[in-house]
């Protein structure tokens, strides 16, 4: 009898799931966000992201193809488990058409595949690996905003230039950490500089001074700190703390403006960074964040920009395709340019990164700054062939071809 | 001169970096300890109370403009206050139970304290200055050392050492002592015991919060910070023998200055060597190093 009641009952869930996947695919497009809502990187992200892919879901009018748009939203606690097997099940139960993916590397290089395997395009806005459109680039995986190429073509090559020719690096110890370390350093060498040294740092690490003093101790001229969020809060805080900036030039090789923004200008003074996009570069990006400002009570990060701007060129490129075929779609999308507030003529390259320009910024003495959230001043606008390179990532099996 | 092929200045320079950390452990697991020692409470919101603590002195310098020294005060006293009060509504109505479920309420509490100041701060957390008075630096001829880190080292000392004397050498500190062995016997003197536990569960929550105040100037007060140290702190605990005082403030140091010494010969080892201990010194004296068996 209990047997019989469970059998009746499964029949009837499963019978109830098909039912909303048929349905889903039907009559909505359904877009899901899979981000670190509570975590170290909630700030760069998190509920900004959700209301600026709301907000672009708004202002496309909120169907494409006579389909309303639904955005579903997951927090993948910066756990690749979580992340890939929420993808998993978007993909095969809710009818999940396209997928934005937050911060953290490690968790979009596991969303990666399975957006491969299950064909549904996988638009990575936080994660800065550029090995997503490298060696684990997929045929429906698109870079958005910026990775670590470009981070040390902007950062590392300005200082150098600057006359910073030996770097010591602090680096945190995962994918990201490493990743952007090996760019950096050969970017420095290129520029005829030289990486002397370096630290692994485990992440979310309590106390920096012990690493910091290492690094002093190295008689390097440049910090390169090859970490994010609060690792790079407390390195940077630490360094002034222990006087080391004033002995080493500390590069911020990731920082947003929601790092600068918590450190306040007194610390984070006189640092060079690469951004992808700024709130006040011009009366379109200051436009985006005064409405996004009413909303959340803090600027946008490029990040969160980054999410407005892709949402709307997904449902851009479902609108002209007719379709929500992910290959055509995908084919689309590397077809088009994006202009928008967040890029001007940018465009996704086959191995399926977004060029588009770049600045280094240097964060303003709190003297420079005359209003809230006036923080960077603008050192240099990177085309993006200079940022990201002018050829595709050869790694990436999708470019050999 | 050197030790393990590094220069002796970068080894004592290291080893005072390690005293730091050391005190910031001794002074939190402190707390902990107490609270286990008197109450058999395994308090996992211990983290969230540091948290507090520190998220307390900031919202009283920015928005009330109270100064860091009424903070070191203050913080403790109103996070100890909201202690007494999760005792008195929740906590008291466990101690009979099996210690799993206090363990789960404080956990429970932890994350939602975390939550609501994620949800009010943000996660990327706030910049506490340093006390003008601390501000500055001193060359010891080694290594310069931030005045405030000294600070850290000679406050957190002086609260381990005054702690220790009240319990292990006062008549109050024996009372208490006592209450844990055998309640009822010691309310039959006409003790007021629920009082004393109330009051010893405060006051190790104050503690826990005045480490969190410390700690401010030093780090970026995010709503994270506790959760992140407080698996160490436990794992100092258990290596000093759950309960002890004296073994923990001892412990607490001492790990410090091993890891300190971790830091330097392999850095990527440093957030595990204090693990790596723990579970070489439970297969040896279980009850950790100062523990009665």
């Amino acid at each position: 009898m209990k047997l019989h009641a469970l059998a009746v009952s499964l029949a009837f869930g499963l019978g109830g799931l098909a039912g909303t996947a048929a349905q889903a695919a039907d009559n909505q497009v359904v877009i899901g966000d899979i981000d670190d809502l509570s975590g170290v990187y909630a700030d760069v992200i998190g509920q900004g992201g959700i209301e600026a892919a709301n907000m672009a879901i708004a202002d496309f009018g909120g169907s494409v193809l006579g389909k309303k748009i639904v955005l579903l939203t997951a927090d993948h606690q910066n756990k690749p488990d979580i992340g890939a097997s929420k993808f998993r099940e978007w993909a095969d139960q809710s009818g999940a058409n396209m997928i934005l993916g937050g911060s953290n590397t490690g968790v979009s290089i596991a969303m990666a595949k399975v957006a491969a395997a299950k064909k549904v395009p996988f638009i990575a806005i936080g994660a800065a690996g550029a090995s997503l459109t490298g060696v684990d680039c997929t045929p429906y995986t698109v870079h958005y905003a910026y990775d670590t190429t470009a981070l040390a073509n902007g950062t590392a090559s300005t200082i150098v230039k600057n006359g910073g020719k030996t770097w010591y690096f602090l680096t945190a110890d995962y994918a990201f950490g490493t990743q952007l370390q090996d760019a950096a350093t050969k970017v420095v060498t290129a520029n005829g500089g030289k990486s002397i040294g370096s630290v692994r740092v485990p992440l979310g690490a309590s106390d920096f001074s012990s690493f910091l003093l290492q690094a002093q101790g190295s008689g390097a001229q440049v910090l390169g700190l090859a970490n994010a969020g609060n690792d790079f809060s407390n390195s940077l805080k630490a360094a002034n703390e222990f006087g080391i900036t004033k002995t080493m030039k500390p590069a911020a090789l990731l920082a947003f403006i929601s790092d600068i923004h918590s450190l306040g200008l007194n610390t984070a003074q006189g640092l060079y960074l690469t951004t992808g996009w700024y709130w006040d570069l011009n009366d379109d990006t200051r436009a985006f964040g005064k409405r996004f400002f009413e909303k959340m009570k803090r600027e946008p990060t490029m990040n969160q920009a980054a999410y407005y701007s892709a949402t709307i060129a997904y449902l851009r490129a479902v609108k002209s395709a007719g379709t929500t075929d992910p290959d055509k779609v995908m084919a689309e999308l590397k077809k088009s340019k994006i202009n928008d507030m967040f890029a001007k003529n940018g465009y996704i390259r086959a191995d399926g990164l977004m060029v588009h320009e770049m600045y280094v910024m240097q964060v303003k003495s709190p003297a420079e700054s005359k209003y809230p959230w006036d923080y960077y001043k603008l050192v240099k606008t990177m085309s993006g062939e200079e940022a990201y390179g002018d050829h595709a990532d050869e790694t990436c099996p999708l470019v050999k071809k | 001169m050197s030790v393990f092929g590094f220069p002796l200045p970068v080894i004592l320079g290291q080893l005072m970096l390690g005293l730091v950390n050391g005190s910031f452990y001794a002074l939190l697991s402190l707390g902990l300890a107490v609270i286990f020692g008197l109450l058999g409470v395994v308090n996992f919101a211990h983290g969230a109370f540091y948290m507090l603590g520190a998220y307390a002195a900031w919202i009283a310098l920015d928005q009330f403009g109270i100064n860091y020294w009424f903070a070191l005060l203050l913080a403790p006293l109103v996070v100890g206050v909201l202690g007494v009060i999760i005792e008195r509504l929740f906590l008291r109505h466990l101690y009979r139970l099996d210690p799993l479920y206090g363990l789960l309420l404080t956990f429970g509490i932890a994350l939602i304290a975390e939550g609501l100041l994620r949800y009010q701060f943000g996660a990327s957390g706030q910049s506490y200055p340093v006390p003008a008075a601390l501000a500055g630096a001193v060359n010891l001829g080694f290594m310069v050392l931030p005045i405030y880190r000294g600070w850290v080292i000679a406050a957190s000392l002086a609260v381990c050492f005054v702690t220790w004397f009240l319990i292990e050498r006062t008549r109050l500190g024996a009372t208490l002592r006592a209450a844990t062995e055998n309640a009822r016997l010691v309310q039959a003197f006409g003790i007021n015991v629920p009082v004393l536990v109330m009051c010893t569960y405060g006051g190790g929550v104050a503690l826990a919060a005045l480490a969190g105040v410390l700690s401010a100037p030093v780090i970026q007060v995010n709503p994270l910070m506790g959760s992140s140290l407080v698996i160490v702190v436990f794992a100092v605990v258990v290596i000093g023998g759950m309960g002890s005082i004296l073994g923990t403030i001892v412990s607490g140091l001492a790990l410090g200055l091993i890891e300190g010494f971790t830091k330097v010969i392999y850095p990527e080892a440093s957030n595990i060597v204090v693990f790596v201990i723990m579970a070489i010194v439970l297969i040896w004296r279980p009850a950790g190093l100062f523990g009665k068996e």
